[in-house]
């Protein structure tokens, strides 16, 4: 299994009653009122810092995203990142895969943009660039840069085609699209990676978007909050929809997000961790409906789908988390936090349940202090990892969508 | 009222397969719907006792195929659709009524073909801003706040029916998606500030038009209402006390004389 070190870069220091005195962490929470810009400079000093001992303990990659108007993590570019990750590592003789997970293109104008800069962390890191290609939240994408929402996903499509085109192709071309008008590409630089660096979508469980996967033989990142448990439902359906799509059961064609924090013993590291699941669930997904999927983002099949299947109980965000302690999310399993012994168990666990064969561990979430950060990334490192890289060794899948320079 | 006929018509533009509902009898007069979806209301019982009321579907929604909204790229498309379709119904010279977003659509078509549009009536449209009243930027509001940031007068018969949620669970979730794709498809000609350059066109305009507005409408301000007659050659402003964005549904008492009187006049 490809274990990487995802990183949300949030405000690790947001006040006691966040939550209640506004209405999201995302567009309504003022920079003014809640953050000092020497204070952020040193946030996103750890974060890198807690990505390259990622690099040092040997993950497999280290992932990064893109996010707006939001004190949840705002890596408003992850290619400045990325590129900052691509060069470390390159000096310190490092290989982990950059784990874009990713810029919008479907927000980014003109997004042969995205193109170019993806292609510099490829040429820079030497072939070791993953192309993620999110959606974008509607709170991103739509509010935060006026994107139409119904708008949004023929975008994307219609990005991803250009970005792959411009990559791909040894000749001057027009692009005329319905979103994206360019007389003349030539993109520069290119990448490495042959034909193009892998693709990785990212995805919140939207059946759309996993028809679209197996169509193109993209693999898929549900990237839950939620925890194996509740992702069951979901990736049981979505291993059944690859097989209507005639996809086989390779685990490499999907992926999962976890929060994991790990300690000597279970009752330590519910010591070290309990207030920053809290801190996490409360006040980093303070995070309306609304804002998520604004009318027009969810196509009409998924909407009817989504209220009348009783779907509804298992998407992720009916779960009202205010009234629940770090205890009950841990025991709910939505972030795993406990000895070397249970966190092991219980991520093995989830990947062969969920049959997954690319897991985003993220060790820095909510207000998680950079020493305790660096503590756990160490000890996971050292002490975890290696039990979960051998997992789908032995049963000869191919991973086709990790690129060959990556090593950890 | 017998419920309306629906009748097909197949726009050129865009291929639109159009479908209007079309009830009452008398002369002809053209009904546009709000971002919430098409409904066939006690106010268009009202219209329909003295006019045949055509009221079309927005793309995407009502009779019409959920997925023609993508064919629709602009709101220049919109208004050619529009236009064909007019024609095709033979309404050379017609009254046009619109409510929210189709008062914004109803301006749209009276500035672009003006002898069209023999007379107009606007309740609460959409289409200009102002920053220091915005437009509630309603598509994100929370759910549980639309009742109050829509009604003022939440016991009106109309507003009561509309807040009643089906008890069926299949019912009730058809009735959320649809609703909620309706603001989708609608929100594409209004996203994300709904100013695109109706301001610019509304000179051209020559059909008298009455302007009817809720004082206590909190999705549109009542203050645009002057900023809609200013920018047309022939306008008058009604504005009805107790009612917030939909006067037609909390005060039809009113609001039902008032532009009968209006369109015979």
């Amino acid at each position: 299994m490809k274990v990487t070190s995802f990183h949300f870069m949030p405000h690790r220091e947001l006040p006691e009653d966040f939550d209640t005195r506004y209405r999201s962490a995302w567009i309504d929470a003022p920079w003014w009122e809640l953050a000092d810009p020497e204070r952020v400079g040193e946030y996103y000093d750890w974060s890198i810092d807690e990505l390259m001992l990622a690099a040092k303990m040997g993950f497999d990659g280290l992932g990064t995203n893109e996010h707006h108007q939001n004190a949840y993590g705002f890596m408003c570019n992850p290619n400045l990142f990325g590129a900052i990750l691509a060069k470390l590592t390159r000096d310190q003789g490092l290989s982990p895969a950059i784990v874009q997970l990713g810029a919008t293109i479907s927000s980014t104008a003109p997004p042969i943009r995205i193109a170019e800069e993806y292609a510099v962390l490829d040429c820079l890191s030497g072939g070791r660039l993953i192309a993620g290609v999110p959606l974008g939240l509607g709170c991103d994408a739509d509010i935060s840069y006026g994107v139409t929402p119904i708008t949004q996903r023929e975008r994307w499509r219609e990005a991803l085609e250009l970005m792959l085109k411009a990559w791909t192709t040894d000749d001057f071309f027009a692009w005329n699209g319905k979103y994206f008008q360019l007389p003349r590409v030539n993109l520069w630089p290119r990448p490495i990676q042959d034909p193009h660096p892998p693709i990785l979508v990212p995805g919140a469980a939207s059946s759309s978007t996993w028809d679209y996967c197996f169509e193109h033989d993209f693999p898929y990142c549900f990237l839950s909050y939620f925890g194996g448990r509740s992702a069951e439902n979901v990736m049981d359906r979505f291993w059944a929809r690859a097989a209507e799509n005639g996809r086989d059961e390779n685990p490499y064609r999907a992926g999962f997000l976890q929060l994991v924090g790990v300690a000597d013993t279970d009752a330590q590291a519910f010591e070290d961790f309990s207030q920053h699941v809290e801190y996490f669930y409360h006040k980093c997904l303070h995070l309306p409906p609304e804002y998520i999927a604004p009318p027009g983002y969810m196509d009409y099949k998924s909407l009817v789908n989504l209220f009348t299947s009783g779907m509804l109980e298992y998407s992720d965000f009916t779960v009202d988390l205010k009234p629940l302690s770090a205890k009950d999310m841990i025991e709910k399993g939505f972030a795993v936090v406990g000895s070397v012994a249970t966190v092991r168990e219980q991520l093995a666990a989830i990947a062969k349940r969920l049959n997954i064969g690319h897991l985003m561990t993220v060790l820095q979430f909510g207000s998680m202090p950079h020493d305790l950060a660096m503590r756990n990334i160490e000890q996971f490192g050292q002490e975890v990892l290696p039990q979960l890289q051998p997992i789908w060794q032995d049963k000869g899948w191919e991973n086709s969508w990790w690129p060959v320079a990556a090593k950890a | 009222m017998a419920p309306p006929a629906v009748e097909t018509v197949s726009v050129k533009h865009c291929d639109f397969e159009a479908k209007v509902k079309v009830g009452g009898s008398g002369p002809p007069l053209v009904y546009l719907h709000t971002a919430g979806g098409p409904m066939w209301d006690g106010f268009l019982d009202v219209l329909a006792e003295e006019h045949t009321v055509y009221a079309p579907d927005h793309p995407g929604t009502g009779d019409t195929a959920r997925d023609s909204i993508h064919g629709v790229d602009t709101l220049w498309d919109l208004i050619l659709i529009y236009d064909e379709l007019l024609a095709s119904l033979e309404l050379s010279s017609v009254p046009i009524v619109g409510s929210s977003f189709g008062g914004m659509m109803a301006c749209e078509l009276a500035a672009h073909k003006p002898e069209r549009i023999s007379k107009m009536v606007l309740l609460d449209p959409i289409g200009l801003w102002r920053d220091d009243a915005p437009v509630t930027p309603y598509m994100i509001v929370p759910q549980q706040d639309l009742p109050s940031t829509l009604f003022h007068n939440m016991d009106a018969k109309p507003v009561q029916d509309f807040l009643t949620m089906p008890t069926d669970p299949q019912e009730l979730g058809m009735r959320i998606a649809e609703s909620v794709w309706a603001l989708g498809t609608t929100g594409k000609f209004v996203w994300p500030i709904p100013d695109k350059g109706l301001k610019k066109r509304m000179h051209r305009i020559t059909a008298p038009t009455l302007i009817i507005w809720g004082r206590h409408d909190r999705l549109i301000s009542s203050v645009y209402a002057q900023e809609f007659a200013d920018r047309i050659a022939d306008a008058r402003v009604e504005i009805i006390e107790e009612a917030g964005h939909v006067p037609q549904w909390e005060a039809l008492e009113t609001v039902g004389p008032l532009v009968t009187q209006f369109l015979s006049g």
